[in-house]
């Protein structure tokens, strides 16, 4: 590494490279340090998910009526999962309007650390601490009586389908918390966009239950796609149409909106 | 030391420099020449600009015209050299509240790149140095707010910068916390390092700034050592303090004949104000006969040394701390406010 007492020299493209992976790296080091220290974190991130799925299972599981083998628990956790890798995004939009608010933002700005560092180390602490939700989250829901159906291969295209649209729904997640800047705002407008684009899908209920002028939102929406793409996954049935336009709704969103959240951290203020 | 810049060339400096937000015109064409290894203090109340021009030098925001160069980088073209010369402490204590005091200075240290060993030490030397040792392995959380932003300003520090900025380094601290950063400051200046500070409290730059700037609605309306700008309101000032406010009026018209120039009166605390040059303790007396004679009752008549807060009346025609809520412009004009301040603050 460079020693400290000639700071001034341009480092070279490569050099460059390797600090905005080392930068990258420690920030999600101390991102993870942050969560290992608030309870308040660890409950929302696990207990809460834990809580849907035994609401869910045992509470309105038995008024829903599904046709899905293993009964409406197969059909539950994969909109359970999804669910879960969304909502983990909470907390990116969160902490970075905290970070803004409090001149964190400012200070990393303010040295030469790369720039796609905070962003890119908040992203990956917030993939590593999802990737362990929704392990919990497999485990509690084996325990009430969910089953793979489809092979261990699917199972493990399955978590990684929901790690790749938690991500995505992050980078919105960190776009607005940089635009917004504001904690409490932050909060109530995650809540305004994520709840209904994860509940008005088929992520709990057959769509085919909800009145026609919802299915239409419903049927077009990402979260149908995504979940209807997990569950074929899990426990078998065509995948291929859900799963292309899953991926084409998770490319448009990644896109639109790496792009913004790295132009909000640049002029962040 | 860098091959680029001369040894005799300043370690900022500022030309023409414009900055506008919308409608808001927060920095309006400043100049500044802060020399290698001294305090520029810059002065002025809330929304003067100073934010804003700390914010451009840091290369945090882009200007809109005129430049800036910080260790001879600029901070547009240059930003990422500027980078790696400065240390920003702001407004606020801009530190990561669930990690120890330790932590906080080693992530810093790791992001300038130190090698691990050389990020552990440098957090020691600096947690001695800001007498954090002691609380070194507690989260910050647990820190008073005076320890808080001394591991803040100790941040700033990782990097060992040339040049230094603290943006009101002790807005919201307590008397003793102040005293205490200011000690941390002054040792920082006699390492050499390079520091602007931006200040609302006058003694503060005072007690710290070799050179002063004043700045107001986003110009620099005077420049100078401390005893220049003193100078300028002309001599000693007698002050004293009217308890009955109905009577601030009596007390300005039986001082007006004694002063220099007009009496100036802050009519929330009563407190009233005229420069009387270098007439000194005759014009004390005469205030003393003058008073009693139109049956004023005062407390804590006395005679002082001009302080900033005169010398910012005198320039700017409103008092530091004051908000400006007309918006309407009134430099140039001395202590001639009085009456016009008690109309809009009844």
């Amino acid at each position: 590494m460079t020693a400290i007492a000639e700071p001034i020299r341009s480092p070279g493209p490569g050099v460059r490279f390797g600090w905005a992976v080392t930068d990258t790296l420690t920030i999600t080091r101390r991102n993870l340090l942050v969560w290992t220290r608030v309870p308040a974190y660890l409950v929302f991130t696990v207990i809460q998910p834990v809580m849907f799925v035994l609401l869910f299972r045992y509470v309105f599981g038995g008024a829903i009526p599904v046709h899905t083998a293993g009964g409406y628990v197969n059909f539950l956790m994969p909109g359970i999962i999804a669910q879960t890798a969304a909502f983990a995004c909470f907390s990116t939009a969160i902490a970075l309007a905290q970070e803004l608010k409090k001149g964190v933002i400012d200070r990393l700005r303010s040295m030469p650390m790369a720039r796609s560092a905070v962003l890119a180390g908040r992203l990956v602490a917030d993939t590593g601490r999802m990737t362990v939700t929704i392990l919990i989250i497999i485990g509690v829901g084996y325990a009430v009586g969910f089953r793979f159906l489809n092979g261990f291969l699917p199972a493990v295209g399955m978590i990684v389908l929901a790690i790749v649209f938690g991500v995505a729904i992050c980078c919105i997640s960190a776009f607005t918390g940089l635009a917004i800047g504001d904690e409490e705002s932050v909060q109530a407008f995650g809540l305004i966009w994520l709840f209904p684009l994860t509940f008005l899908s088929s992520a709990f209920v057959p769509i085919a239950t909800m009145p026609g002028w919802l299915q239409a939102f419903a049927n077009n929406q990402p979260v149908t796609y995504v979940v209807d793409t997990m569950r074929a996954l899990a426990l078998g049935g065509p995948v291929e149409a859900s799963l292309w336009k899953s991926v084409a709704w998770l490319a448009g969103i990644f896109i639109v909106f790496v792009p913004l959240a790295v132009r909000a951290y640049r002029r962040a203020s | 030391m860098s091959q680029v810049n001369g040894v005799g060339q300043p370690a900022i400096l500022v030309e023409g420099l414009t900055k506008s937000f919308g409608e808001v015109r927060a920095l309006r064409g400043i100049d500044l020449s802060v020399p290698r290894g001294t305090v520029l203090g810059v002065l002025g109340p809330n929304g003067a600009g100073k934010t804003t021009a700390v914010r451009i030098l840091t290369t945090l925001l882009r200007p809109d015209g005129g430049r800036a160069l910080v260790e001879g980088y600029d901070v547009v073209r240059e930003a990422a050299a500027v980078r790696r010369s400065i240390g920003l402490a702001g407004q606020s204590a801009a530190i990561q509240e669930e990690l120890t005091g330790r932590e906080n200075l080693e992530i810093i240290g790791r992001l300038y790149h130190l090698s691990w060993p050389r990020a552990r030490s440098r957090a020691v030397e600096l947690l001695e140095q800001f007498g954090l040792l002691d609380a070194a392995d507690r989260t910050a959380k647990t820190y008073s707010g005076g320890m808080q932003r001394r591991l803040d300003l100790a941040a700033s520090l990782v990097g060992q910068p040339r040049v230094l900025f603290l943006d009101e380094p002790t807005t919201g601290l307590d008397p003793r916390s102040r005293l205490g950063m200011w000690d941390i400051i002054r040792s920082l200046v006699a390492d050499g390092t390079t520091l602007l500070l931006t200040t609302q409290y006058l003694d503060e730059a005072d007690e710290l700034a070799n050179e002063i700037v004043v700045i107001d609605h986003g110009l620099v309306i005077a420049a100078g050592t401390s005893e220049e700008l003193k100078n300028r309101v002309g001599g000693d000032v007698v002050e004293f303090t009217v308890p009955d406010r109905r009577r601030i009026g009596d007390a300005i018209a039986a001082i007006a004949k004694i002063g220099e120039g007009e009496p100036h009166a802050d009519p929330e605390t009563g407190v009233v104000s005229v420069g009387v040059g270098s007439r000194g303790s005759d014009a004390l007396i005469e205030a003393v006969r003058s008073l009693d004679g139109a049956g004023v009752e005062t407390r804590g008549l006395a005679l002082r040394r001009p302080s900033l807060d005169d010398v910012f009346l005198a320039l700017t025609g409103h008092a530091a701390e004051e908000e400006d809520q007309t918006g309407g412009r009134r430099r140039g004009r001395r202590r001639g406010r009085s009456k016009e301040m008690e109309r809009t603050a009844s």
